[in-house]
């Protein structure tokens, strides 16, 4: 079990509890077996919205190192894993963990957390203290990555 | 590292090899008097070029870079300042004066306890003739260092690191190895563990700077390598430093030894 509560966690987790849970924030959540079991919204994730996130270039697009099955974009990178098929091998929480805090599994790995504001060094200043998704976003490209079945 | 490549990996460099053109054997540059575009493993953007934008780089006439070149040759013979001197009052001609300085550069300098790269040379000698000093990427500075540089073309890059610029040295070796930015990647991360694979559009390379000042094809323009320091940064979402700062010019160094034997390329043309 690895838990991401960090300094600071107590004043934001109060915060967490009083309000929606939209209030979730980077510093709360915790992997529990490889997963965060809970979606971090109250609205159910949205997988066409999820497809239109992960090929927003102004949101770090998982394209610049996966191929994924949306033939109207050019140039899908190469640098992980080609990610059609990837709802048949993976649940919800898997997925969410995973996009989360992929550092979590390897250390070394070089996919960029989209949920995770500690540990950086020297992030640009309008990044800063921001996380690459909201958790709206996490939701919605869980919801479109779980839609991505074997054939 | 000696662990075999996933499939899906093994195959797509292979795509891309096979795409660029990519072959084993050490390629020599085009000039019979210049070194390899390859060394004991290291490789030259050149050689993650297509072939078609590699031939308009060994054609004179059509290599961009070619503007800048001209205009640098202009301004070295151009007086400038209250005596009206230019760089050829006091050094004469560019092509035997100047032969050698860009493989060596940048160097530490004793009177600044600090680095000093091409760009800042220019600079100081423009103070010298009471001239305005030229904004970092600037045309006439980027004319003026594709000129000067290009009188090292062929000779293999050879940066001075020991003594009193060694700990600068290490300071850029620190830099590149360091994680940066909200995506948490370091300058390795891609140019020394990914190359030849494909971040979305482009093929990584092995991120060397003989090449510098290059014409940036999708920039329409020179660039400096303080340019692309920043651009790579700002990539990772991490706040760049500013052109000509000690941060980059110590990553210069590294980089520049990084590439130790590489041959000076100026004027060429990256994507
Ligand atoms: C800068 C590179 C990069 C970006 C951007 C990136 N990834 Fe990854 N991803 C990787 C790598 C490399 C792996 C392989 C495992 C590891 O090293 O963490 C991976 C693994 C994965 C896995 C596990 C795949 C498997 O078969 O085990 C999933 C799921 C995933 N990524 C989803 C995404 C999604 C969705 C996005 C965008 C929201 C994204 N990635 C953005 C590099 C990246
Ligand atoms: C996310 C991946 C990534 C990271 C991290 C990165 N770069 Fe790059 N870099 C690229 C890409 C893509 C290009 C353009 C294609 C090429 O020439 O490799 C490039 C180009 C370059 C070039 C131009 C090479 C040429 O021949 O024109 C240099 C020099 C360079 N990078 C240095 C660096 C340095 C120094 C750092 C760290 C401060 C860094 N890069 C970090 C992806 C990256």
């Amino acid at each position: 079990m690895i838990w991401r509560a960090v300094i600071g966690s107590c004043l934001l987790m109060a915060a967490g509890f009083v309000s929606s849970p939209q209030a979730q924030t980077p510093a709360t959540y915790r992997i529990e077996n490889g997963e965060v079991p809970a979606p971090l919204t109250a609205e159910p994730g949205n997988p066409a919205r999820g497809r239109q996130t992960v090929r927003d270039m102004t949101h770090v697009t998982c394209l610049i190192c996966h191929a994924l099955p949306i033939p109207e974009e050019p140039d899908h990178g190469e640098i992980g894993p080609p990610l059609a098929g990837i709802g048949s091998r993976y649940s919800a929480g898997a997925l969410r963990a995973r996009l989360m805090d992929p550092k979590a599994f390897n250390p070394e790995s070089i996919m960029p957390a989209y949920f995770r504001t500690d540990g950086l060094n020297r992030v640009g200043a309008e990044f800063r203290g921001r996380t690459i998704y909201t958790p709206q976003q996490i939701e919605d490209v869980v919801a479109y990555l779980l839609s991505l079945k074997e054939p | 590292m000696a662990a075999p490549l996933p499939r899906w990996k093994l195959a797509s460099a292979l795509i891309v090899c096979g795409l660029t053109g990519y072959s084993a054997a050490p390629p020599r540059a085009a000039d019979s008097t210049s070194v390899p575009y390859e060394t004991e493993g290291r490789k030259s953007g050149y050689l993650f070029l297509t072939p078609a934008t590699r031939t308009l780089q060994d054609d004179e006439f059509q290599n961009p870079g070619a503007f800048a070149l001209e205009r640098g040759r202009d301004l070295w013979d151009a007086p400038d300042g209250p005596d009206r001197k230019s760089c050829a009052s006091c050094h004469g001609d560019a092509a035997t004066a100047m032969v050698g300085v860009a493989a060596r550069y940048p160097v530490f300098d004793a009177a600044r306890n600090g680095l000093v790269n091409i760009e800042m040379r220019i600079n100081a000698e423009r103070e010298r003739m009471k001239a305005a000093p030229y904004a970092y990427e600037s045309d006439d500075m980027l004319a003026l260092t594709t000129f000067l540089t290009a009188q090292s073309r062929g000779m293999p890059m050879t940066p001075d690191i020991d003594g009193p610029a060694r700990p600068l040295f290490e300071q850029g070796r620190a830099f590149y190895e360091a994680r940066r930015g909200q995506l948490d990647l370091s300058c390795g991360q891609c140019h020394d563990d990914r190359t030849g694979l494909r971040l979305r559009g482009d093929v990584i390379s092995q991120g060397q700077v003989n090449g510098f000042p290059v014409y940036r094809v999708s920039w329409r323009g020179q660039a400096s390598r303080h340019r692309i320091f920043a651009w790579c940064n700002t990539s990772v979402r991490a706040e760049p430093y500013a052109a000509g700062s000690p941060e980059y010019l110590a990553l210069e160094l590294f980089m520049a030894w990084r590439g130790r034997g590489l041959p000076i390329e100026a004027p060429s043309i990256r994507r």
